[in-house]
């Protein structure tokens, strides 16, 4: 692995713990631009592998435009522009000359709203692994499997694999969407506020799940709700009116946190 | 207290007064819809048999049949579909995933929805001078061409809608996997789309099933049977219009019992399309 570099924001004792891991895939002087407005300012950030690293921030702070600048999805829409560099094990992902499909084969993404493809849960989690590979119907089948139960939902669905992926209930679906994600084995998993239109039990469901999901995802989780950065996450990252304000392991950020813009939003002062 | 009950019954009053009202309109709507489908039945009903099926349009006076002109109908309208709805389902594509907010993309739309306001008649006239004139000859082909024209319209139209209305998040969850568009629109839109636009392919075959304008200047009739492509073919609408006006009777039979068909044939696609809208509905909310 890459030995991190230092951070262009390193203003707190705390940042530099994140380099007690490796970092996967880190932000290197991101700035982003709205149609010329800038949400993000040089944002720099190293994503240890294999631990949880959670965004937080108000609303229109920029956790998820940066999140979408992880695996270029902005680049769908006309007006959206990111400059600097995004580099995975290393390598610039950003560079024009990177495919974008593959950085999203090794980077996947789950998004706020359950959204199954319109066909079964089998075919749901097959259709990403069909573009990829061409496997066997025995092959596929176990995939599918061991995708379904990283994402903690085989044992519910394993003797309706042929119904639709509408017919589950939104917690449900929201593990299906995590099983399509995972099913193409990628390094790097984002997640933009992946529990926020379910329910407390289907939340804490999840919630467990990324627990397991670490142990082979290097994974991004934006979230509205602190308490689950603070439940989940090793690190967390603060962020406020496009800049990254204060980084560092969860624990140390909630309880001590260095900047007072910190220290305020946790606290509930504002946000 | 009393001035709030004074109100409240004037209320009620006018209340009652709006119901009763509305109730009426619908209920003279669905008077002559009931009278139409009613003298319909009946006229047409009365001439409904096994020799409108096996026999072809005849002389009046010899035993004739609708036969020829059901099949040419049939197969008008299905080819005027075919090549309508490919063309249709692309060009609703490209304005709903390809030129969604474009200034080039809004003109498109503006133009298309012009061709779906088009009268059928104009739309008919258009293909006399582009085909039939240089052809010298009125054509099946003719006819094909100005029924396409108004399916193809409503096939853009609801394409277009229907994907739009596909959830973003469904577009980025499946371009996330590093799928590229063209796979994510064929394979993952399409189906979320498939029943409304399908349902946009029934309502525009419905649309042509009576149109009689387009195909007076570009198909006319044929008496005969005919499968030559660049010869009229016989069919419903045009069997309809040329005898009800005539002066003999079992023609005008024929021509009720061809009307009867083609309503029967149109409520069947309209309930058809609705019953896809609902099952599409209930599949996915």
């Amino acid at each position: 692995m890459n030995k991190p570099l230092p951070m262009a924001l390193v203003t707190t004792a705390e940042a530099a713990t994140s380099n007690l891991a490796p970092a996967k895939i880190s932000a290197r002087g991101l700035n982003f631009f709205y149609h010329g407005q800038q949400a993000l300012h040089d944002v720099s950030l190293d994503i240890a592998e294999r631990k949880i690293t959670a965004l937080i921030g108000p609303s229109g702070c920029g956790k998820s435009t940066l999140l979408r600048v992880f695996n270029r999805i902005y680049s769908v829409y006309p007006g959206l522009r990111a400059e600097g560099q995004v580099l995975l094990d290393g390598e610039d992902v950003m560079a024009p000359t990177y495919s974008v499909n593959r950085l999203r084969s090794k980077v996947g993404m789950v998004f706020q709203k359950p959204v199954p493809f319109p066909m079964s849960i089998y075919d749901n989690v097959a259709y990403g692994i069909g573009h990829y590979e061409t496997l066997s119907k025995a092959d596929m089948a176990v995939r599918v499997e061991q995708a379904l139960t990283q994402a903690a939902l085989w044992d519910e669905v394993k003797d309706k694999l042929r119904h639709s992926g509408l017919g589950l209930s939104g917690g449900q679906q929201q593990r299906l969407c995590i099983a399509r994600a995972v099913a193409l084995q990628p390094a790097v998993l984002l997640l933009d506020e992946p529990t926020s239109a379910l329910d407390p039990i289907a939340t804490g469901r999840i919630e467990q799940l990324f627990a397991e999901l670490k142990q082979h995802f290097t994974l991004l989780i934006v979230t509205h709700n602190m308490q689950q950065a603070a439940r989940c996450s090793d690190f967390t990252a603060f962020m406020y009116l496009g800049r990254l304000i204060e980084f560092g392991d969860t624990s140390t950020l909630f309880t001590r946190p260095h900047q007072q813009q910190t220290e305020d939003y946790i606290t509930g002062r504002f946000g | 207290m009393s001035r709030f009950d004074a109100r409240f019954a004037w209320r009620r009053a006018v209340n009652g007064l709006a119901l009763l009202l509305a109730s009426l309109s619908a209920l003279i709507g669905l008077f002559f819809l009931g009278w139409i489908l009613w003298t319909t039945i009946s006229k047409g009903g009365a001439a409904f048999g096994w020799s409108l099926f096996s026999h072809a349009t005849a002389p009046p006076g010899d035993p004739g049949g609708l036969a020829n002109a059901l099949v040419g109908s049939v197969i008008l309208c299905s080819l005027a579909v075919l090549w309508a709805t490919p063309l249709g389902i692309a060009a609703g594509t490209y304005l709903a995933e390809y030129a969604h907010a474009s200034k080039r993309g809004e003109l498109i739309r503006f133009v298309n929805d012009i061709l779906l306001s088009a009268p059928s008649i104009v739309l008919g006239l258009f293909v006399y001078a582009l085909v039939v004139r240089p052809m010298q000859s009125f054509s099946m082909f003719a006819g094909v061409l100005a029924l396409g024209l108004i399916v193809l319209p409503v096939v853009v139209r609801t394409t277009d809608e229907m994907l739009r209305l596909v959830p973003t998040q469904m577009r980025e969850a499946a371009l996330s996997l590093g799928i590229p568009q063209w796979k994510v629109t064929t394979g993952v839109l399409y189906r979320a789309a498939r029943s409304g636009i399908t349902t946009g392919v029934l309502l525009g075959l419905a649309r042509i099933t009576g149109e009689t304008a387009p195909l007076i200047f570009t198909n006319t009739n044929n008496q005969y049977w005919s499968f030559d492509p660049m010869a009229p073919m016989a069919n419903l609408p045009m069997v309809i219009y040329e005898y009800a006006k005539s002066p003999f009777e079992d023609w005008q039979q024929l021509a009720w019992a061809g009307a009867l068909l083609i309503t029967l044939f149109v409520l069947l696609v309209s309930i058809s399309a609705r019953w896809l809208m609902s099952g599409h509905r209930g599949q996915h909310e």
